[in-house]
C-alpha cells in the first residue's frame, strides 16, 4: 500500500512536467512578440526590447525554460504584469472562497443525490424513479447562469432570504457565510446532484440484482439495511468516482457562477487574466488546476481501498 | 446401494404446500410458472425437487420465502403453511421476522451470495441482532460456536475475513452458519453444491445432513443432479413445465419411475462406466504438447514479483479421431492447459506441436496460419456469442478470414447448422433467439467451420441441463465419426469424462497426477486424488439409466 502510494506519488512528475512544458510554450508560441503583447499598443520598441530582457526573451528557449523551471520549483510563479504582485499571493488570496464553495457544493450535492438514486434505483421503474430521472435531465440541461439567475431572482429578490451576492469567510462570520453561499452552492448542485444521482441509481441498480442482496432479504434484513448497509457500499466505487471528479472540476475554476454571485475566487481571476492577458496569472492557474486534478485522483483512487477490501494495490 | 428409508410418519408437517400458482402479474393467458403444486416436509425429512432449468424448482423456494422478484412473478393461487402459519397474505414485516428464526435459504453460489464488503463474521452476527435478543458478547459466541459447528477452521480468524479471502467450501459453511444460526424448522437449499468441485461437494452434503439431524431441520433441497439426489433425498420431487409431475420416496423413484418424463432424466444421466474402447484409427498424433509450464503474473518494473504456478511439465498427445479428456477440480490448471493450447494465453515453457508444427513460440502474426487448425468451443453458450451478430455472421467470420468467399462460407455455414441438427434459416436469428442447447450446437459448429484438425472442449456442457448435455456430447460424436476430428475435452465431471473420452489426464494443483485410457483411469485409479474424486461422485453405485444397481463388469 505504501509502495503503491509513493508509485503514484512519483507519477504525478512526468505529468506535472508536461503540464509544466505546456504552460511554458503557451506564452512563447503565442501568436505575436509576447514582449510587445506585454507591452500594450502604445509601446516604443524601446521599451519592448527593454521587456524582451526582463523577461529573459533573448536567451535560446532551453535556457529561458530551465530559468523558468528554476524559479517555479522554488515556488515563484512570477509577478503579475497587471497589478505587480506575486501570482502566489494572488492565488493564495483567491483560493478560500472557491474551496470553501466547491466543498459545500459537493456536501450538498451529495447529500441530496445520493438518496435521490437510491430510491430511484429502489422504486425503479415507478414514478419515484421517473421523477428523479426528470430532474436529472433537468439538471444536466438548464445552463448554470440561468439557474443562479432564476434563484437569484426567487430566493434574493423575491423572498428577501438571502443577499443577491457576496461573499464572507466562514473564519470571521460563518453565518454570514452560509448565508451568501448557498444560492451559488445550489446553483452548482443541479448539475453534480443529476449527474451523482443519475451513477448512484445506475450503480444502486445493478448491486440490487446481486445475490447477496438476495441473501440479505433472505434473512430478515430490514428494507432500509439492505439498501444502505448492504447495497450502497457496494455501490460506492463508481458513484466516489464521480464526487472526486465533481470537486476536482469544481476547484478548476467555476468561472459563470463566481461571476454571477460577484465572488472574489479562482474562477473569477482566472476571467479577469484572461481579459487582461496576464500571461504569469493565467500559468499559474493552469499549473494549479492541473496539480489538484492529480491529488484528486489519487485520493479517489486510495478511497476505493477503504470501500471495497478487495482492492489491494 | 443403501437409500435413506426412514419413516415419517407421524412426524410433524413442517412445510405444506397446497395448490400454489405463481404467474406473471395482469398476464392469465400465457401458462402458468407453477402451476397448482403441492408438497410437504416433515421435520428431519429431506425433500429434493429435481428438473430442468426453467421448470419451476427456484421459483418454488423463493415464493415461499416471499422473495418473489416484486413485479415480475406473483402468487396467484394457493397455501404455504409453515408449521401452523399461513404465509401468504402476512405482512411483509411479519414476513421478514420468519426469516432465518423459522425458515432460512442458502443458494448456489457461494462466490457471490455473500457480501464482499462485509466480514463474514458480521454477516452471521447480523442475522442474531436483527432476530435475537441478545448482547454483543453473546452474539459474538453464538457465532463462533455455530462457525466451529459446521467445522470451518481457525474461526476467530475466520470471523474476521471478507468472502473472497475464503474458499468455496469455507463460504458455503459460512452460508449454512448464517441460515442455521438460530435453528430454523425448515432450510431451503438451491443447488448448494453445484458450483462446487466434487470433493466439496460430499463435505458439504454430509455437514448439511449432520446438521439436520443434529436441529430436526426440514430441509427442501433443490438440484438437479441424480447423484446428489440418491444420497441425501428421503422423498422426490419431479418439476416439469411448472408442474410436479411425480412424487415418491426415493428408492422408488429412482427403481421404478413412473412418468415417462421421470424416465427420460433418468436415462440422461451420464453413467461412470467408461465407454467401449474404440481401437486408434490412426497413430497420426494431431497435438503434442510437451513439457509445458504456465506461471500467471510476475515481473513488475521497480519488484520482481513471485509469479502462481498454474501449470507444470504438463505432456500428452492426441491422435487424430480420438478424444482426450482432462479432468480436474478448480484450480487443477486445466482450463490454463487449454488455453495455452490454443495460444490464447502464452505458455511460459514448453512445446505445443499441431500437425507437427510447433505453435507455442510463434509471434501473434506467425501464428494465423495456424489458427484454423485448432479451434475452441467455450462453458457458456450465453456469453460466448456476440449478442449483436446475426449467427450466420458469426459463423462465416473465421472463414472468411482465410480466403473463403462469403458466398461459399454461408453455403458451408447452412450444411454445418445441418450437421448439427438445426434447420437452415437460423443463420438470419440472433444467439438470443436460442435456447441453451441450441447456442452450444451453435458454438460448436462455429469451431467445426474452421475445418480444424483439434477441437478443444472446455467445460463445454457443464452449463447445460442433463438431457441437454446428452445430445451435445452425441453431436460431439457424430462431428468426430464424420470429420475425424481429435477433441481435447476439459471436464470437471467425471461421469461426462467417462462418456465420450478414449484417455484421460488427472490434473491436481497443475500437475498430471494420472494419464491413461479412460477405463483404467475410472475402474482402476491409481494415484489418491483419482480415487478420491471418483470416491466424492455422489450416487457412484447406482445405475441411473437402468433403474437398478450398478453391475460391476470388472
Amino acid at each position: 500500500m505504501l509502495g503503491y502510494i509513493i508509485r503514484r506519488i512519483l507519477a504525478v512528475i512526468p505529468v506535472m512536467l508536461i503540464v509544466a512544458i505546456f504552460v511554458f510554450l503557451m506564452l512563447r508560441l503565442s501568436p505575436g512578440d509576447p514582449a510587445a503583447i506585454l507591452a500594450g499598443d502604445s509601446a516604443t520598441a524601446a521599451q519592448i526590447e527593454k521587456i524582451r530582457t526582463e523577461l529573459g526573451l533573448n536567451d535560446p528557449l532551453h535556457i529561458q525554460f530551465i530559468t523558468w523551471m528554476g524559479q517555479l520549483l522554488q515556488g515563484d510563479l512570477g509577478t503579475s504584469l497587471i497589478s505587480k504582485t506575486g501570482v502566489v499571493d494572488m492565488i493564495a488570496n483567491r483560493i478560500n472562497p472557491t474551496i470553501n464553495l466547491a466543498l459545500m457544493t459537493i456536501i450538498i450535492s451529495v447529500l441530496l443525490a445520493v438518496p435521490m438514486g437510491v430510491a430511484a434505483a429502489w422504486r425503479h421503474r415507478t414514478w419515484v424513479d421517473y421523477l428523479v430521472m426528470s430532474f436529472s435531465v433537468l439538471g444536466f440541461s438548464i445552463p448554470v447562469f440561468v439557474i443562479g439567475y432564476i434563484f437569484m431572482a426567487i430566493f434574493a429578490l423575491g423572498l428577501g432570504w438571502f443577499p443577491v451576492q457576496g461573499y464572507r469567510a466562514p473564519t470571521e462570520d460563518f453565518f454570514g457565510f452560509l448565508l451568501r453561499a448557498i444560492l451559488p452552492s445550489l446553483t452548482l448542485a443541479t448539475i453534480y446532484v443529476a449527474l451523482i444521482a443519475r451513477m448512484t441509481r445506475a450503480s444502486m441498480l445493478e448491486v440490487l440484482g446481486e445475490d447477496y442482496i438476495r441473501t440479505a432479504r433472505a434473512k430478515g434484513v430490514k428494507e432500509n439495511s439492505v439498501l444502505f448497509r448492504h447495497a450502497l457500499r457496494n455501490a460506492a466505487v463508481p458513484i466516489m468516482t464521480i464526487i472526486g471528479i465533481g470537486f476536482a472540476l469544481l476547484i478548476g475554476g467555476v468561472v459563470v457562477t463566481e461571476s454571477v454571485f460577484n465572488i472574489p475566487g479562482i474562477g473569477r481571476l482566472t476571467v479577469d487574466a484572461i481579459l487582461a492577458r496576464d500571461y504569469p496569472v493565467i500559468q499559474a492557474i493552469i499549473l494549479l488546476t492541473a496539480g489538484i486534478y492529480v491529488l484528486i485522483n489519487l485520493l479517489i483512487d486510495l478511497s476505493y481501498t477503504l470501500l471495497d477490501p478487495r482492492i489491494r494495490y | 446401494m443403501k437409500f435413506k428409508s426412514r419413516n415419517f410418519e407421524g412426524a410433524e408437517t413442517v412445510l405444506d404446500i397446497k395448490d400454489l400458482s405463481v404467474n406473471l402479474p395482469n398476464q392469465e393467458t400465457v401458462a402458468p410458472i407453477l402451476d397448482r403444486i403441492s408438497l410437504n416436509i416433515r421435520a428431519g425429512e429431506t425433500a429434493c425437487l429435481v428438473g430442468e432449468s426453467g421448470s419451476g424448482k427456484s421459483v418454488t423456494s423463493l415464493a415461499v420465502m416471499g422473495l418473489l422478484p416484486k413485479g415480475a412473478l406473483e402468487v396467484t393461487g394457493g397455501k404455504i403453511t409453515l408449521e401452523d402459519r399461513e404465509l401468504l397474505g402476512l405482512s411483509h414485516n411479519e414476513l421478514r421476522h420468519m426469516r432465518a428464526r423459522r425458515m432460512a435459504m442458502i443458494f448456489q453460489e457461494p462466490m457471490t451470495a455473500l457480501n464482499p464488503v462485509m466480514r463474514v463474521g458480521d454477516q452471521i452476527d447480523e442475522v442474531l441482532q436483527i432476530h435475537a435478543d441478545m448482547s454483543a458478547s453473546e452474539r459474538k459466541a453464538r457465532v463462533l460456536d455455530i462457525m466451529e459447528q459446521v467445522h470451518l477452521p481457525d474461526v476467530k480468524r475466520i470471523y474476521g475475513s471478507y468472502p473472497h479471502q475464503l474458499s468455496g467450501g469455507q463460504r458455503q459453511r459460512i452460508m449454512i452458519a448464517m441460515a442455521l444460526v438460530l435453528q430454523p424448522k425448515l432450510l431451503i437449499a438451491d443447488e448448494p453444491t453445484t458450483a462446487l468441485d466434487v470433493t466439496t461437494q460430499a463435505q458439504i452434503l454430509r455437514l448439511i445432513a449432520e446438521l439436520q439431524e443434529k436441529q430436526g431441520t426440514a430441509v427442501l433441497f433443490i438440484t438437479h443432479d441424480m447423484g446428489v439426489v440418491s444420497e441425501i433425498a428421503d422423498t422426490v420431487h419431479v418439476m416439469k413445465e411448472g408442474q410436479i409431475v411425480e412424487q415418491a420416496p426415493v428408492e422408488k423413484l429412482l427403481r421404478e419411475p413412473r412418468e415417462d418424463y421421470t424416465q427420460k432424466l433418468l436415462k440422461a444421466v451420464p453413467s461412470l462406466i467408461p465407454r467401449k474402447v474404440r481401437p486408434p484409427k490412426s497413430d497420426d498424433q494431431v497435438l503434442q504438447v510437451q513439457g509445458m509450464k504456465k506461471i500467471y503474473g510476475g515481473g513488475g518494473i521497480f519488484v520482481k514479483k513471485e509469479g502462481t504456478l498454474a501449470a507444470q511439465d504438463v505432456s500428452f498427445s492426441i491422435a487424430r479421431g480420438r478424444t482426450l479428456g482432462i479432468v480436474g477440480e478448480s484450480g487443477s490448471g486445466k482450463s490454463t492447459v487449454a488455453r495455452c493450447v490454443m495460444r490464447l494465453i502464452d505458455p511460459t515453457e514448453g512445446e505445443v506441436r499441431v500437425d507437427g508444427n510447433e505453435i507455442a513460440r510463434l509471434s501473434r502474426r506467425q501464428l494465423r496460419p495456424y489458427r484454423r487448425f485448432i479451434q475452441i468451443v467455450f462453458q457458456d453458450p450465453f456469453r460466448s456469442l456476440n449478442p449483436r451478430w446475426k449467427v450466420g455472421e458469426s459463423l462465416i467470420e473465421g472463414p472468411l478470414n482465410y480466403g473463403i468467399s462469403r458466398a461459399e462460407a454461408m453455403k458451408q455455414a447452412g450444411d454445418l447448422m445441418e450437421l448439427v441438427g438445426l434447420p437452415r434459416d437460423v443463420l438470419d436469428r440472433y444467439p438470443h433467439q436460442f435456447s441453451g442447447g441450441q447456442r452450444q450446437r451453435i458454438a460448436i459448429a462455429r469451431a467445426v467451420a474452421m475445418k480444424p484438425d483439434v477441437l478443444v472442449a472446455d467445460e463445454a456442457v457443464s452449463a447445460l441441463d442433463v438431457s441437454i448435455q446428452a445430445q451435445v456430447l452425441d453431436l460431439l460424436g457424430d462431428i468426430q465419426d464424420k470429420l475425424g476430428v481429435a477433441i481435447l475435452f476439459i471436464t470437471h465431471d467425471l461421469r461426462v469424462a467417462a462418456q465420450i473420452c478414449d484417455d484421460i489426464v488427472v490434473m491436481q494443483n497443475g500437475l498430471i497426477v494420472e494419464y491413461n485410457s479412460a477405463s483404467e483411469v475410472l475402474a482402476n485409479p491409481q494415484h489418491e486424488y483419482t480415487r478420491a474424486l471418483t470416491e466424492a461422485a455422489p450416487g457412484r453405485e447406482w445405475d441411473f439409466a437402468n433403474f437398478c444397481e450398478l453391475k460391476k463388469t470388472a
